[in-house]
């Protein structure tokens, strides 16, 4: 026997309810992911100079600056996660956690270091405190649309974590655990080292027949390095909190849209049983009063 | 005269100004520096500042630094700060409250970093006002 006739409309009027707010949340993402997007290619001009600023020293001077020193064999990690600070963004925050448990994993297990994990989101912090973890520092608030003040705020704690002394509880190397946009539709986790800096790296090499700049450095190279370095670092964390929260709004994007889709094939199928139902009540009155009549006739010529 | 070069100001955020100019004086850790075209490739670490630019049309635009760089190649030359504001963004008032209020903070010796900045910004700024010639009442 299907659910009543008013069981059914009562269910198809509570999915139609959940569509409508799934359907504005998905609406909301879309709008904001312009607003990350644009964040993100406004801060790409200060990372390019910034950038270019590190490779003519580094390449010009030799580097040998703390934040750059590769610990021979690192007793200490911090891993910093960014996650969101709300969910409905389907398997967003779920997969950096994830990665970081990988990470940490390998970390703990292959090289034997100790992790502390540095968390941004509250999904991270969620998760953290129901496993009662401990956790060396957190931040919240900020997932969707971060500023510069945060980053600077999160790289400040991690460059302090790192040039403490590891005897006195700092970290060797640091890691960030953050969300690529890609595109619309892809969006990794990724894993990087953060600390020491890998400046060379990415420094292209001159094409033949073309001569650097020979730099002047005022005051002196070790001097601008040494200012430059923290801004770097910081630029680093800014530029992982912006493609993060371009990610999380396109996830939530992404993972709404199925939802409403959801809830239209659920209305649908709710609405083809009720008229079900429906129809075979009155096919049931109808029967009911010709066998009622028939019943009656046939008594009829008897009396 | 020699060719005007491209400048370039960008703040952590955002790029606050761009545009092909005859001459920026800013104030690096040794002294003020104006840069003409044909400066020698250099990279000095700034002070908090009014950045004054020379514009090709001859205009003139003074941008507030909170530190950062100059960076001149032969090409261009690049003012990057973790914050910037052009003048006509600076409030007069606004800025001279932020001041006062910060000024306590660092006086008593425990701003944090971040106040520290928004402090640099804040002196950075009402230079650029005084430039101007419009000093806050």
């Amino acid at each position: 026997m299907p659910a009543s006739l008013r069981e059914l409309r009562q269910r198809r009027k509570s999915v139609q309810t959940t569509k409508k707010i799934t359907r504005a949340m998905e609406l909301i993402a879309a709008s904001r992911i312009v607003k990350a997007q644009q964040a993100a290619a406004a801060a790409a001009p200060y990372s390019r100079e910034l950038f270019r600023a590190v490779s003519a020293v580094a390449t010009f001077s030799d580097v040998d600056h703390p934040l750059t020193n590769d610990v021979e064999s690192p007793q200490r990690s911090a891993v910093l996660l960014i996650t969101s600070d709300r969910g409905l963004a389907g398997a967003y925050s779920s997969s950096v956690i994830k990665a970081g448990e990988q990470l940490t994993a390998r970390l703990h297990h292959e090289q034997g270091q100790e992790v502390l994990p540095y968390l941004a989101g509250r999904k991270a912090i969620g998760y953290y405190g129901f496993r009662k973890r401990q956790v060396a520092q957190q931040w919240d608030g900020f997932s969707d649309s971060p500023t510069y003040t945060q980053a600077r705020e999160i790289a400040d704690a991690l460059i302090e974590a790192f040039l403490t002394p590891t005897e006195e509880g700092g970290v060797d190397e640091i890691h960030i655990v953050f969300t690529r946009f890609v595109s619309m539709m892809t969006q990794t986790p990724t894993v990087v080292r953060l600390l020491p800096l890998e400046v060379v790296e990415g420094t292209e090499p001159p094409a033949p027949g073309e001569l650097l700049p020979e730099y002047e450095f005022e005051p002196d190279p070790e001097t601008v390095l040494d200012r430059l370095l923290p801004l770097y670092v910081a630029n680093r964390v800014h530029f992982a909190l912006l493609q993060s929260a371009a990610s999380e709004l396109a996830s939530r994007q992404r993972a709404m849209k199925s939802a409403t889709d959801n809830a239209q094939t659920l209305i649908e199928t709710l609405t083809r049983q009720e008229n079900q139902a429906r129809q075979a009540e009155i096919t049931q009155e109808i029967s009911e009063i010709v066998g009622g009549a028939s019943a009656l006739a046939d008594s009829a010529p008897q009396a | 005269m020699a060719e005007p070069y491209q400048v370039e100001v960008v703040a952590a955020d955002r790029r606050v100004w761009e545009g092909r100019a005859v001459n920026v004086i800013v104030r690096t850790t040794e002294g003020d520096i104006g840069i003409l075209p044909g400066h020698e490739p250099l990279l000095a670490a700034l002070v908090p500042c009014a950045a004054e630019i020379v514009t090709a049309e001859g205009g003139r635009e003074v941008i507030a630094l909170d530190g950062g760089f100059v960076s001149v190649t032969p090409e261009r030359v690049s003012l990057l700060a973790q914050y910037a504001s052009l003048a006509t963004e600076v409030k007069p008032d606004q800025a001279q409250r932020e001041l006062d209020k910060l000024q306590v903070l660092m006086d008593s010796g425990d701003a944090t970093d971040e106040e520290q900045h928004r402090y640099h910004l804040a002196v950075a700024q009402l230079a650029v006002l005084r430039r101007q010639g419009n000093e806050p009442h």
